[in-house]
């Protein structure tokens, strides 16, 4: 792994005015320690039984690329034209007005003007020209058009592993050209050969024969889950129990697998609980489906859609009458966005209402999955919870609005209404930083991993300045979010460049505020830190 | 270079009537055969590409969401941002194809010292609006050359165009309008270094060849005055499909314009500007936010393999027994079978 460099040394160079010297199609991609992710594992391909290269690294001078790579290419970019009306207008309709062009966090942080989303999306565009096109063929780079050789193909990896699929230039696009849907058809395209990111792949792989990304076996989630109710019985005094796999029950709960595991996602799993148990909810989660996330995603459509076919038979078997998704924002763009389309029509489940305010969640009415926000704002609203704010007022919160959530499904209100309700300091940050113009953690779409932290840091930076500000201003130190990798990441990015901000996500401040029936006086919050005005009896 | 090559095959545009009228007396070909070829090849050009875009089925409901979902009865919904109805897509559509609405949010990020800023950045919206709306007047405009009689509307467009009534005969406005928002976009794509990086010579030929039709245009009414009434014989003819060279006599001027414009119909479903007709197309604009109240079909949807419950538990069934994780035998067994 490579040395990160010092926060005030990052970003020295940067200087978003000034462009290279060279023409772009004439500068060949370098892969930098910090700077890529590592190719994945021929095994775990085998495994998933997908074509793959082999043992080999980018950084590799020859890649051990088939010999018919150029044909097999070809033919699957003209098969997603085929298949995708998206992809093959966003290839004919841009003029290069540049309007995207400083809306990316990779190029704000980067200066690079390959991560302009216009030229990320001219990485492809040029190469359908110039091989598809008469006039393309015949004008060259006078036309924006060029052959395909290794060098485009390693371009490719970098680049589109260097898009996070947040969508914010498709915000402000005049023809809405989306590089989300550009980077998941070049990450398929790129599978054709075998060519994928390792820390994108591993999960897949767990998640398949396993069950979730990190590979928890049914046994090892419900020791987990023990171990966080003894945490919640030593702070409340409440012994709680979490229904597993139980048939008959109202509603399947279903959310990403670190909430089970993985500090700080832990925090927010124990406040869903805390919210279950005060209202009294007929729920199970499950061990079968027990991935809400969906790496698949970040890899190739087909792979999504195995991933997740666990939960609706989850669904069918446990005869459970609606599904109940934690926070998170990948998952929440697949749910809302795709799961209709592939495992509808639901009519073995029953159009989401809710037991407690008898609220009928219409807009879930054909597919039948309800927000776990917009089920705790519907409670809130109908005076359901007891709530107490004080009980973070240890805390100066502001709020990240996740790129799925915000960008594919526009969930902008329920989680401020809830944290309003849930604590007295709620700061919002920069307007232009924020709701459908929210900056991404700058490690989404499965490029969280280690050996790529120089460009996470590097592309969270817009988000961490943004951070960097309320706190500056208003002494902000808690980050909500509503996204499991958000709350691994921007843990991360947070601890580089605003150490004294914590991340967490909704439910945890909410799991802090419920006063629950039957509970000790609390003292400390989920995270065992004094309450306000409690520090000195910790 | 990009410009240069740019402006090299524009001369090369001009020169082709001047040469082929002056020199050869190709009249005809440039007033009659070549509008004719140039407007057939813009019509079927353009039909062609909608057809090859509607043959590609849109497999999922994507739109961009850009304000707030339709959800709890007593939170707002973005009508225009996240729009639900057919009606509210379509208002989203409108503003978004005739005010540009998107491009309006257009921000400009720099930096104050170590902070990054974002400061309102409509310049670039004004340029494309100025251009393509007085685009659309122009050729509004212009059908006064292929109607007879005149319709009202148009004569009053073009009477409110002119009310300023600068210099005989009066300048239109649009005219400066259209002007001021070609060279805006073409400056900045000169001098904005990031617009200038991007930009390919398709980029700058198609801005030059219309900044050289309204140049061309202008002076047309300014001050070559040509023969209106043969202009007007010419284009009547060639509109009611019953063409034939006017008595009068086209300026060359008049056929430089006509052939320029000529190229452009040609180039255009060739080009990025079929944007025109791509906007309409645009999956993450003209689709509702209603994912979870109406499903969305794919054409081409096949079905996966996945691991079931039954192999699932065969896998884990020790572990899940030791840990008092319930074991369902029914289904386990009723769906091996099945399979």
């Amino acid at each position: 792994m490579s040395k990160l460099p010092k926060p005030d040394q990052l970003l020295q160079d940067l200087d978003l005015h000034k462009t290279p010297e060279k023409h772009w199609m004439d500068i060949k991609p370098t892969f930098e320690p910090g700077k890529y992710c590592y190719a994945v594992e021929p095994q775990v391909m085998e495994d998933l039984g997908r074509p793959n290269l082999g043992k080999w690294q980018p950084t590799d001078e020859k890649w051990p690329l088939p010999e018919d790579w150029k044909d097999r290419l070809l033919k699957a970019i003209r098969d997603r034209m085929d298949r995708f009306r998206s992809f093959k207008l966003f290839m004919d309709i841009c003029v290069r007005c540049g309007a995207c062009a400083d809306k990316c966090h990779f190029f704000l942080g980067t200066g690079d003007p390959k991560n302009m989303p216009v030229l990320r999306a001219e990485l492809i565009r040029s190469i359908i020209k110039g091989e598809f096109s008469f006039f393309g063929k015949l004008f060259g780079r006078l036309a924006g058009a060029r052959p395909l050789t290794e060098d485009v193909l390693k371009e490719w990896y970098y680049y589109f592993y260097q898009c996070t699929e947040c969508r914010r230039c498709s915000v402000f696009c005049p023809y809405g050209i989306d590089t989300a849907e550009v980077t998941i058809i070049m990450r398929e395209i790129l599978h054709e050969l075998g060519i994928a990111v390792d820390w994108a792949m591993k999960p897949v792989r767990n998640s398949h024969f396993i069950g979730n990304h990190l590979g928890l076996q049914p046994h090892t989630i419900k020791e987990n889950i023990d171990f966080l109710l003894g945490d919640i019985a030593e702070i409340t005094g409440l012994n709680i129990e979490v229904p597993i796999n139980k048939k008959g029950a109202e509603v399947l709960f279903v959310t990403p697998s670190a909430d089970f595991f993985a500090d700080p996602g832990i925090y927010t799993f124990m406040g869903y609980v805390l919210l279950f148990h005060h209202i009294g909810l007929d729920y199970t989660i499950s061990t079968y489906a027990s991935e809400g996330g969906n790496f698949g995603f970040f890899n190739t459509l087909e792979l999504a859609k195995k991933l997740h076919a666990k939960i609706y038979e989850e669904a069918k078997r446990l005869k459970v009458k609606w599904i109940l998704g934690g926070e998170c924002g990948h998952q929440w763009r697949i749910w809302h966005q795709y799961h209709n389309t592939w495992f509808g029509p639901f009519d073995y489940l029953e159009v989401p209402k809710s037991p407690i305010t008898g609220t009928v969640f219409e807009h879930a009415r054909d597919h039948k999955v309800v927000h776990i926000c917009e089920f705790t704002a519907d409670l809130i609203a109908h005076g359901k919870l007891k709530l107490d704010p004080s009980r973070n007022d240890h805390l100066v919160v502001t709020f990240h609005d996740s790129c799925n959530t915000s960008r594919a499904m526009g969930i902008f209100e329920e989680p401020r209404f809830i944290l309003k309700h849930v604590c007295n300091n709620f700061v919002e940050m920069p307007e232009n930083t924020i709701r459908e113009k929210t900056f991404c953690c700058g490690s989404g779409s499965g490029l969280n991993t280690d050996e790529y932290m120089e460009i996470r840091m590097r592309g969270g930076f817009p988000r961490a300045n943004a951070v960097d500000y309320v706190y500056k201003t208003y002494g902000v130190n808690t980050l909500a979010c509503i996204c499991a990798i958000d709350r691994a990441t921007l843990s991360a990015l947070m601890r580089y460049w605003v150490p004294d901000v914590a991340v967490c996500g909704v439910h945890e401040l909410v799991g802090n505020a419920l006063v629950m029936e039957g509970e000790k006086k609390r003292t400390t919050d989920l995270r065992y830190r004094p309450l306000k005005g409690m520090e000195e009896e910790v | 270079m990009n410009l240069l090559f740019s402006l090299i095959v524009l001369l090369i545009l001009i020169l082709l009537p001047i040469i082929g009228v002056s020199a050869l007396g190709l009249n005809s070909l440039f007033a009659i055969f070549i509008p004719y070829l140039a407007f057939a090849i813009f019509f079927f050009g353009l039909i062609y590409r909608i057809i090859n875009w509607a043959r590609s089925p849109q497999p999922f409901k994507i739109p961009t969401t850009c304000g707030q979902q339709k959800s709890l009865s007593w939170i707002k919904h973005s009508r225009l941002e996240s729009p639900v109805s057919t009606w509210e897509v379509y208002l989203r559509m409108f503003f978004e194809i005739f005010l540009f609405r998107s491009l309006f949010r257009n921000l400009r990020a720099d930096f104050d010292g170590k902070r990054l800023i974002y400061g309102s950045a409509k310049w670039l919206w004004l340029g494309a609006i100025l251009f393509h709306m007085s685009f659309l007047i122009i050729l509004i405009r212009h059908l006064r050359f292929f109607l007879n009689p005149i319709p009202t509307f148009i004569q009053n467009i073009s009477y409110i165009d002119s009310f300023f009534q600068l210099g005989l005969p009066p300048i239109y406005i649009t005219d400066l309008l259209i002007l001021a928002g070609l060279s805006f976009l073409l400056l900045r794509r000169l001098f904005d270094a990031k617009v200038n990086y991007l930009s390919h010579a398709s980029d700058y030929f198609p801005l030059l060849l219309i900044i050289s039709i309204v140049i061309t245009g202008i002076l047309m009414r300014l001050y070559v005055k040509p023969d209106l009434y043969a202009i007007k014989q010419l284009t009547y003819g060639l509109a009611t499909f019953n063409p034939s060279l006017p008595k009068g006599k086209l300026s060359l001027l008049f056929y430089i314009h006509l052939f320029l414009v000529s190229s452009l119909a040609a180039y255009f479903p060739f080009s990025k500007l079929v944007h025109m007709v791509g906007v309409f197309f645009s999956p993450t604009r003209n689709m509702a936010n209603d994912n979870r109240v109406k499903r969305h079909i794919n054409p081409w949807d096949y079905p996966v393999k996945y691991t079931t419950y039954a192999e699932w538990q065969e896998k884990f069934r020790d572990v899940m027994e030791e840990a008092g994780i319930p074991i369902d035998e029914e289904w386990g067994t009723e769906t091996l079978k099945k399979a």
